[in-house]
């Protein structure tokens, strides 16, 4: 296992210089620079900036100190918030954004498999319908829909819940959270429904049913293990999506996320800022996709065995 | 009173195209100690019977209609959940037929094993996870799995076949049951762990006093096992009496025709290999696979170095179980498989030796038909379809007279020229047999390999489709080679049989000369263990073994 953990993240450094390469020439061949605004700024100044941040030098030797930079863990410094690192911007609004996610994921799978797997135990009926539409209602719903109509119903006209802010007032987690998962949360069900069905009509679990074991133990020890295999797969993914995709949430509820930071610098061509971010949120998605593809592993024995013998 | 009665069972599906009555008015009894065997053609209802027994079947789309089953005097067609659970886990057990699906693969076979007893039903009779682990090593011991203490924790996939069947007796057995349903519980086992299993259940029968219901396709396992037949068909009982009876003196045309069905004796037609005329040379052939499974890096040597030769005419049989590597040498001569080493000469012709596009004119001679004619037709394309791409592929027909020719091939394979349009789904598992042969005689091959092509079928099914290819053999004057693991399959229709066993040829001879005097110790293993149709030969086989 630690091997196959190894020989993946040995993989990884490949695709992140693929990464670190296509987005420094992406950024560096978009048109206006970090410096270009609407005001009129003096050439000597613009002259004195790139020289600062070494823009006058060739690109390839831009590319090669940044490469170098990068491997000792360095962003550089921001074009924009002058005086800060890249790596300090990161660190700031990583707390609240991880938090936010992870909360989140919580909700999603929660919901999600709860109501997936009630569905499945009685497809085709009420139990399975109600459920899998509202499913579908999550899944078309976009959080910058969800949150401004959570805000309008908890936060206004019931006033039980703080319409803005992360960790200034009790309660003020919640409804980020349930905007963030919901969409999760629909798809998991739809995800955990479709492989808990497959699961409870196999072989296995009719001989279960054959030793007179309640539904419970055939339920939660039988069927989920495998049943659950596809939801543990899409869990690495989603929660580089959460991580990544919590701009919108950040903001309806004004959040000190990274999500923010994120959106700025692309507006500002704010290079090294998109490029750490970039390089981050690659590096968490390879992270999470090992870490999920492990836990499914782990789950299966037949695939355990396989790794322990073949690395 | 018997321990189980079953009094007008019916039980019909409902669905939107219909209603299928699946059993219809079926009445048997079992004591303590006896076997009933219930024996029937799929689709027969056997099965369905003993499922609702234990009300196994999903509801909807079953529903019982009629009838009772009373065990010890309780009806377990109208008991509660609780109370069928409780029979469920003390006193009515049930075997599977496919040991591969029927355990968890991600639960240990020892934590499956103890199931029944931590989590008893009846509360007074759960034992403690200790005490279940010894009782289960026991049993597993008793149902002759080795190393039980170590194997306690391994996983289903870390068994063969045999094994899992025996892991799945334990489990039924472990809590003492007074009757044991066995649904085939060795269809999907080879010939020698299939007589294995029958003894070990036999032998566990006969120390507990069990009451035994027997389900099966296969009257030769019947014979050897039952007190008493049940035969049936459509969802009605056509015959039930003791074994003996229904052997010997059988009344009924229905059992008679499953009798007669099943395939017994030599090769009736004559032999029409031409002497020293091979139409394939096989020299040395190897074909070795990757092994991604175990910790030794390494190949499967599916293959280990064969040679063989066919003669035009001949019909060659390959006998042997699964594993053996029978497959991969039918696919390795067809070039459906890379080959490892050796060389494969078709009418003087290095096959091996050729690119991909140099072989297409030989394809058209040499056909293949596969075991499942439920996979092996596209099921988006309609017979007709099937049947004219490869005559239309190889030039041998244009737009003009394919439709001719077409029909000219249902003819031949006896299906009705009106249902050409018709897609496969539309056809029985016989009959989409017949258009899977009549693909493969469709380019007027001078080979054809067939790989266990009656075997997904019901037995009177086989029969004719046996007879089927062995007209079409004479009439289109083929050369075969034809893969069983069913030795009574392969001495009906095969002139020469060779046994293969882990990659190698184990036995080359005339088939009724192998049967009569097998050389090798293994070849003879195997056709020991061919269940026979005949309840005094197997009886007086069971009292000498």
């Amino acid at each position: 296992m630690w091997r196959f953990a190894l020989n993946r993240l040995l993989q990884a450094v490949p695709v992140l210089i693929i990464v670190i390469s296509a987005t420094f020439m992406l950024v560096h061949s978009a048109p206006g620079g970090p410096f270009s605004a609407d005001k009129a700024v003096p050439p000597e100044v613009i002259k004195a900036l790139e020289a600062q941040y070494n823009l006058d030098q060739p690109l390839w030797k831009q590319y090669i100190s940044y490469l170098g930079d990068v491997v000792q863990g360095d962003f550089g410094p921001s074009f924009k918030y002058s005086g800060r690192t890249v790596n300090e911007l990161i660190a700031a609004g990583i707390p609240a954004t991880a938090e936010l996610a992870l909360y989140a994921m919580m909700v999603a799978l929660i919901i999600g498999v709860s109501a997936g797997v009630a569905a499945a135990m009685r497809p085709n009926t009420m139990r399975d319908y109600v459920p899998m539409s509202a499913a579908m209602l999550g899944i078309c719903m976009p959080s910058f829909l969800l949150g401004p109509l959570l805000v309008l119903i908890f936060g206004i006209y019931l006033e039980w819940l703080p319409v803005s802010g992360w960790g200034d007032m009790p309660g003020d987690k919640i409804m980020p959270s349930i905007t963030l998962g919901t969409g999760y949360a629909a798809y998991i069900a739809r995800l955990s429904r479709g492989s808990m069905l497959e699961v409870l009509s196999q072989d296995y679990i009719r001989t279960a049913r054959a030793k007179g074991l309640s539904e419970p133990v055939i339920i939660f020890k039988h069927a989920m293990r495998g049943g659950l295999i596809p939801v543990v797969a899409f869990l690495g993914p989603a929660f580089a999506g959460l991580l990544g995709g919590s701009f919108v949430v950040e903001t309806i509820f004004q959040i000190p996320g990274l999500g923010r930071f994120y959106v700025q610098a692309a507006f500002n061509r704010d290079y090294t800022m998109i490029l750490g971010m970039t390089i981050f949120f690659a590096a968490l998605i390879i992270l999470f996709n090992l870490l999920s593809d492990m836990l499914a592993i782990w789950l299966d024995p037949k695939l355990r065995q396989q790794a322990r013998g073949n690395n | 009173m018997a321990l189980l009665e079953v009094n007008g069972l019916t039980l019909y599906f409902h669905s939107r195209n219909g209603v299928v009555k699946a059993v219809d008015d079926v009445s048997f009894s079992v004591d303590a100690g006896e076997t009933l065997a219930i024996v029937g053609e799929s689709g027969s209802g056997k099965s369905v019977t003993c499922y609702s027994l234990l009300d196994l079947l999903p509801k909807p789309p079953a529903k019982i209609e009629a009838g009772t089953a009373l065990f010890d005097g309780i009806d377990l067609l109208s008991c509660d959940a609780a109370q069928m659970r409780r029979f469920r886990s003390n006193d009515i057990a049930m075997i599977f037929q496919d040991p591969m699906t029927s355990l968890n693969p991600f639960i240990s076979i020892g934590e499956q094993l103890i199931e029944p007893l931590i989590y008893n039903e009846d509360k007074s009779r759960r034992q403690s996870r200790s005490d279940a682990r010894l009782r289960a090593i026991e049993l597993l011991d008793e149902v002759g799995i080795a190393d039980a203490e170590q194997r306690f924790n391994c996983f289903p996939h870390e068994f063969s076949g045999g094994m899992r069947q025996r892991v799945m007796i334990a489990m039924a057995l472990i809590n003492e049951p007074r009757l044991l349903i066995c649904d085939e519980p060795t269809t999907a086992l080879d010939v020698t762990i299939q007589a294995q299993i029958l003894a070990l259940i036999k032998t566990l029968q006969q120390k507990r006093d069990v009451a035994v219901i027997f389900i099966s396709h296969d009257l030769g396992v019947v014979a050897g096992i039952a007190d008493k037949v049940m035969v049936m068909c459509e969802g009605t009982v056509r015959e039930a009496n003791d074994t003996e009876s229904i052997f010997y003196r059988s009344e009924d045309d229905y059992t008679k025709k499953l009798l007669a069905a099943i395939p017994e004796g030599a090769k009736s037609m004559p032999n029409r290999a031409q002497a020293d005329s091979p139409l394939i040379t096989v020299r040395d052939l190897k074909t070795y696979f990757h092994d991604y499974s175990t910790t030794i890096a390494g190949h499967i040597k599916a293959v280990d170095g064969v040679s063989l030769e066919i003669q035009r005419g001949e019909i060659l049989g390959l006998v042997g179980e699964s594993g053996s590597g029978k497959s991969t040498l039918g696919r390795s001569i067809l070039q459906l498989a890379p080959i490892t080493a050796g060389s494969i000469h078709f009418k003087g012709v290095e096959l091996n030796k050729l690119s991909p596009a140099k072989l297409v004119p030989w394809r058209r001679k040499m056909q293949m038909i596969f075991q499942d004619p439920y996979a092996s037709l596209n099921p988006r394309m309609t017979v007709h379809q099937t049947l004219a791409e490869p005559l239309l592929y190889h030039g041998l027909a244009n737009p003009k007279n394919i439709d001719q020719q077409v029909q000219q091939l249902m003819d031949d394979v006896g299906l009705a020229r009106n249902s050409l349009r018709k897609y496969p789904h539309e056809f029985s598992g016989g009959q989409r047999q017949r258009i899977a042969i009549g693909r493969a005689i469709a380019t007027k091959p001078e080979l054809i390999i067939a790989d266990e092509p009656v075997s997904a079928l019901d037995v009177t099914i086989q029969a004719q489709i046996l007879d089927l290819i062995l007209n079409l053999v004479e009439k289109h004057n083929l050369t075969m080679m034809f893969i069983s693991h069913d030795l009574s399959v392969v001495r009906y229709i095969s002139d020469r049989v060779m046994v293969m066993n882990k990659g190698v040829i184990i036995e080359t001879a005339d088939t009724e000369v192998l049967w009569a005097d097998p050389k090798q110790q293994y070849s003879k293993d195997l056709l020991a263990a061919i269940p026979l149709a005949d309840p005094r030969s197997e009886r007086l086989r069971a009292s000498t073994a």
